[in-house]
Parts: structure tokens; C-alpha cells; sequence
């Protein structure tokens, strides 16, 4: 079953994304129209943030509901715990920031205050990943996954895409689960369509389907267009690939990543993120126990990152089509 | 209205056997942290047996006044000020800190529900404050009578993230926060003024745009007055600097910061805390 939108089977495979000739969409903005489309049947819905209230997609929500936003100032610790607070009043408070700054200095207060009192607090974590770009390593979050995997309870999405962010944003709203979202600052080609399901807990296969691939490939965000792309060149090099789109990295959707594991034999992982406590450690972690197979994993080795255009960075730390293929190549000759 | 004689004994009374419970507690548990949970005793026995709004019936009744606990470290005073008002049986007590309890070594609302948090990490209790506030203003505009109360430490200053609910709580004028700082002067490692200087701690906090107010914390008039007072102010937030004697009740061990983070465990510590608080 062969789930590509028309737009991604009529590119180029050796495009980079700037050269494309399609149309670019932001998960934060489509992140950010969820939420308020959850907000207007949801009154518990509050929303606040540290600064940074148009780069993290939360304007609309301002104009909106002016009420139900709260702007703590510069203050990544002050946003996890006042939101703490209001979720003890029955609020359901989404907070925002880049994720270097939260999870990335507030984690204390979100194990805290948020994990241990199980209170539904949603984090938006955005600018994740290299494809930050010219901002550089300061503001590259690499490590958000690793965080939020580890805390007992917390749940982790990372949209591949803005619709899939926009039904992220609808779907956390409805649980009682301390919740994580990461979102990429780059616009990103959309990869599902309207009617693709999003289920909290539930992978999909993207590409191929074949129900004997050569190897499976395990993808988790924005990047996941170059996992398309490295499956598209390997296609045309005979070779038979399943992409399976991981946007809910814990719970881990275990049925699923079992079963490729066990028709391809093969998996590679592909995150913009330390190779080190991230998806496909939490992949690895599952497999290792329930069905061992050769794996490689497509993530940034234990290095920050730099500035630079997001093209070259993904080349740069090998997280392009043609590290994605490399990393094919390798596992297949295990 | 000022309180009564026969009231403030009352008062005394309790809070004395709050004190003996942390005292026993604490022995049985051979751990935990004495100086700010004898200090704090009078404050507790102020607020469950005299002002808050509460329910030890119907702990999650959603009317009533909110306490945090910041400071979690001093929660053996809390559990004891709990029983005494009637949330779950004494008995209870001599289990602090064991397997399974639902008195852990530092509150966990999952265990012991009539906690409005979890505490114990620093500077996390104001903040989280605010958002109830916030909160309540969302749903009962300035109409609503509910108080909430943060109980913090001194030493707790020192964490930035207490400064950032200060900033936010005056910025929003949250008339109906009152937070109560256990000024001790001491912190694990030594006097607070030697380990990161407070003072002039009020006039830090009047510089943020809180009400100020400093009181005896271990005389029943005072806190009187000064709660009264701080429920009277429209708008912003309020603080009480309450100077407290740590270890308030043995006399051998007050004022001492070394009784920070400890409990009596040797023979002679607890022949001497037994002394001023024996058993029934």
C-alpha cells in the first residue's frame, strides 16, 4: 500500500528540498490552527508562552481567546510550572517554546511539577532538529527526544508533516496525558494527505508495503521526506523498501515496528536527533528484546550543530537521502 | 477581629502536638528534616485550624482555598497538621518515609491526594501558584473568594525560578495569593546570609510589586493580623516574611542549621528531643 500524496511521487528523487517546486507548509502554523480549532469547543483549553508567541504558531490563539493566554516573559521555568498550576485547576494549558529552552531548561519542572503530579500539560517544543538552520547549534534541539522519553508518563509525537501536526494538535487536546510535541521551524513538504488517519500510539506506512520488503525504514518527523526520497532511489535500485512514518515515538506503536522487523529482517532509523536516546534507540530498545535484527540509525553522532542553510546541514551529519541510502546499503550487508 | 485568648490556647495546644508528631515521626523514620518542620508548626496549625477553607471530608471539594507547599522537605509538619485536622488517622504518622506509605519522604500528590502538589525540588511552588490563580480568574473573574496560599522557604529564594512567579504573580495582580516565606535563616549548608544573602529580603520583594509585610511567625496575633491583611489588599499580590526559630520547641537544637536536613538518631539526640517532647 503505496500512501505517497501525488506532489512527492512526481518530484525529482535528487531534488533538495529548496529546489523543489511544491508547495512548503509550516508545522507551526497548521500546529497552531489545531489548536485553536480545539480551543473553540474547549474551554479548558489555555495556552501560554515565553516570548516567543508568533515563531512558535501561537497568534492566532492570542487574537482569539486573549483571555486564556498567559505570557510569562522570558522564562522557560516560570511557563512549565505556572502551566502546572493550571492544569491543578482543570485547565488543559499548552506551552510554548523552542525546544532547546523547553524541555531543554525547564526539565526538572516538567519531571516535576508536570510528570509526577500527572497533570495534562502539552509541550510544544519547536525549532527542533538541524534544519533550524542559520540560527545555529545554540538552537538546534538534537537532544528534546532523549529528554521527554525518559520521564514516566510523558508522551512524545513529532509530526512528519503540517497535517500531521495540525491533527496532533487536536488529538493531545482530548487526552489526560502529560504530552510532547516536537515541531520543525523549516515549511516542509506534506507527506499525508487530509484523510490519512492520526491515531496517538499508531505508526503508518508511508511508502512501499510489500509484505517481503528488503528493509525497513523507520522515520520520525520532517526528515522523513528524505527517508521518501533515499526509498525512492533505492526502489530504482531494486531494492524493497517500507517506510513506516513513527510520529508517536512513545507510546511506541510496538506491533507495528515488529512486524517490519520481522517481514524486511532489515531496519534503519531516521530522526534529526542524537543518535543517543532517541527514536531509534527506542526502537532498538524494543527490538532488541522482542525480534533482533540488524540496524543502523540515521541521527546526529554525538556533535552539536553549526549554521548553515538546512540542505547542508542534513548532508553535513548524514541525514540526507544519500546518507539515508548509505545507511541502507550497510545494514543490508549485515 | 482579633483572636481570642481562649482560641490562641487552642492554637498553642495544637500546634505543640503537631510538634510532638514530627518529633516522633522523625525518630521512627530515622531521617528527615527537623529545623524548618518544628519552625513552620505554628503557621500550619494557623491556617487548617483557623482560616483556610477546607474539607478534610471531601479533600478534593472544589471550593476550597488552595495550599502549596513549595518547600516540600518540611512535609512532616504538613502530614501532622493533616492528621490533627482529620484527613487520615494518626496512626498513620510512624509510617513518614516507609515502603509504600502514603507519607513519602517529600509529598506526592499521587499517594496523598489532599496535596494540591508534589514538591520537594526548589522554587517550583510559587510559580505553580500563579497558574491555580490564573486559572481561577479564568472561570470566576475577581469575584472569586478563594485564597491561594504558598508556603516557602527562605532558602528557596536563591532559586531564579521563584523570582520569575514573583515577576509574573505582580504583573497579573493576583490579589488573592498570599505566600508565606519561613524566614529561618538557615539553609543545609550554613546561615542563609553566609550561603547567598537574602536581605533586605522585603524590600526585594516590595521592589517586585508585592505587598510586604514581616512578622513574629511563632505568635498567633501577629499571623492574624497579617493574613487579615493580606486578604484585604486589591492590587497585587501579597508576602509574609515570617522570622521563625528553626527547630522551634528543643531548645538545645534552635536556631542551629546543622538540624537543616536531619533527623534525631543518636541516643542522646533523641533522649533530647524526646525531653521536650515526650510521649503521650
Amino acid at each position: 500500500m503505496i500512501v505517497m500524496s501525488k506532489q512527492i511521487k512526481n518530484m525529482e528523487s535528487n531534488n533538495s528540498n529548496t529546489e523543489l517546486n511544491i508547495e512548503l507548509k509550516s508545522m507551526r502554523v497548521e500546529f497552531g490552527a489545531g489548536l485553536v480549532e480545539a480551543a473553540s469547543t474547549d474551554e479548558r483549553i489555555v495556552a501560554l508562552c515565553a516570548d516567543l508567541t508568533e515563531s512558535t504558531g501561537l497568534s492566532d490563539f492570542k487574537d482569539k481567546f486573549p483571555d486564556r493566554f498567559i505570557q510569562v516573559g522570558v522564562a522557560e521555568q516560570n511557563l512549565a510550572t505556572v502551566a502546572s498550576g493550571m492544569a491543578a485547576m482543570g485547565k488543559i494549558p499548552f506551552m510554548a517554546s523552542y525546544a532547546v529552552f523547553s524541555p531543554g531548561r525547564n526539565w526538572e519542572q516538567i519531571r516535576t511539577t508536570i510528570c509526577y503530579n500527572d497533570r495534562p500539560v502539552k509541550i510544544i517544543g519547536s525549532h527542533t532538529g538541524v534544519n533550524v538552520g542559520p540560527d545555529g547549534g545554540s538552537h538546534q534541539a538534537l537532544e528534546d527526544i532523549a529528554m521527554m522519553r525518559s520521564l514516566p508518563r510523558m508522551v512524545v509525537i513529532s509530526p512528519c508533516d503540517a497535517l500531521e501536526a495540525k491533527k496532533a494538535a487536536i488529538a493531545m487536546s482530548k487526552t489526560d496525558s502529560p504530552t510532547y510535541v516536537r515541531l520543525a521551524r523549516e515549511k516542509s513538504p506534506n507527506m499525508t494527505s487530509d484523510d490519512t488517519p492520526f491515531v496517538i500510539g499508531k505508526a503508518n506506512i508511508i511508502f512501499g508495503g510489500s509484505s517481503k520488503p528488503d528493509v525497513g525504514i523507520i522515520s520520525t518527523g520532517a526528515i522523513t521526506y528524505e527517508a521518501l526520497q533515499a526509498a525512492k532511489k533505492l526502489e530504482e535500485m531494486g531494492k524493497k523498501v517500507t517506510v513506516l512514518n513513527l510520529s508517536t515515538i512513545k507510546p511506541l506503536d510496538r506491533d507495528k515496528i515488529i512486524e517490519l522487523a520481522r517481514s524486511a529482517g532489515a531496519i534503519v532509523t531516521v530522526e534529526e536527533h542524537q543518535m543517543a536516546g532517541g527514536m531509534g534507540s527506542a526502537v532498538a530498545e524494543l527490538l532488541a528484546k522482542e525480534y533482533p535484527v540488524p540496524m543502523e540509525f540515521v541521527a546526529v553522532n554525538d556533535v552539536f550543530g553549526q549554521s548553515g542553510k538546512s540542505d547542508e546541514l542534513l548532508s553535513l551529519y548524514g541525514l540526507d537521502r544519500k546518507g539515508i541510502v548509505e545507511a541502507v546499503m550497510r545494514v543490508l550487508k549485515r | 477581629m482579633a483572636l481570642s485568648s481562649e482560641k490562641i490556647e487552642m492554637l498553642e495546644k495544637t500546634a505543640w502536638s503537631i510538634r510532638r508528631s514530627v518529633v516522633h515521626m522523625l525518630i521512627e523514620a530515622r531521617s528527615g528534616h527537623l529545623a524548618g518542620a518544628l519552625g513552620m508548626a505554628d503557621i500550619f496549625t494557623y491556617l487548617y485550624f483557623h482560616t483556610l477553607k477546607h474539607d478534610p471530608k471531601n479533600p478534593s471539594w472544589p471550593m476550597r482555598d488552595r495550599l502549596v507547599l513549595s518547600n516540600g522537605h518540611i512535609c512532616p509538619a504538613l502530614y501532622a497538621t493533616l492528621a490533627e485536622a482529620g484527613y487520615f488517622p494518626m496512626s498513620d504518622l510512624m509510617t513518614l518515609r516507609k515502603l509504600s506509605s502514603h507519607l513519602q519522604g517529600h509529598p506526592h500528590r499521587e499517594w496523598l491526594p489532599a496535596l494540591e502538589t508534589s514538591s520537594g525540588p526548589l522554587g517550583c511552588g510559587l510559580s505553580q501558584t500563579v497558574g491555580m490563580a490564573l486559572a481561577d480568574r479564568i472561570d470566576n473573574g475577581k469575584a472569586s473568594d478563594r485564597h491561594f496560599y504558598c508556603l516557602m522557604s527562605d532558602g528557596e529564594l536563591d532559586e531564579g525560578n521563584t523570582w520569575e512567579g514573583i515577576m509574573l504573580g505582580a504583573k497579573e495582580k493576583l490579589q488573592n495569593i498570599t505566600a508565606i516565606i519561613d524566614r529561618n535563616k538557615i539553609q543545609i549548608d550554613g546561615p542563609t546570609e553566609d550561603i547567598m544573602p537574602l536581605d533586605p529580603i522585603g524590600d526585594k520583594w516590595r521592589a517586585f510589586n508585592w505587598h510586604v509585610q514581616e512578622i513574629d511567625g511563632h505568635d498567633f496575633g501577629e499571623i492574624d493580623k497579617a493574613i487579615n491583611e493580606a486578604r484585604l489588599v486589591t492590587d497585587r499580590p501579597s508576602v509574609i516574611i515570617a522570622n521563625t526559630i528553626p527547630s522551634k520547641g528543643i531548645p538545645e537544637f534552635e536556631g542551629r542549621f546543622e538540624w537543616h536536613g536531619k533527623a534525631p538518631t543518636t541516643k542522646e539526640e533523641i533522649e533530647i528531643a524526646l525531653r521536650a517532647f515526650p510521649k503521650e
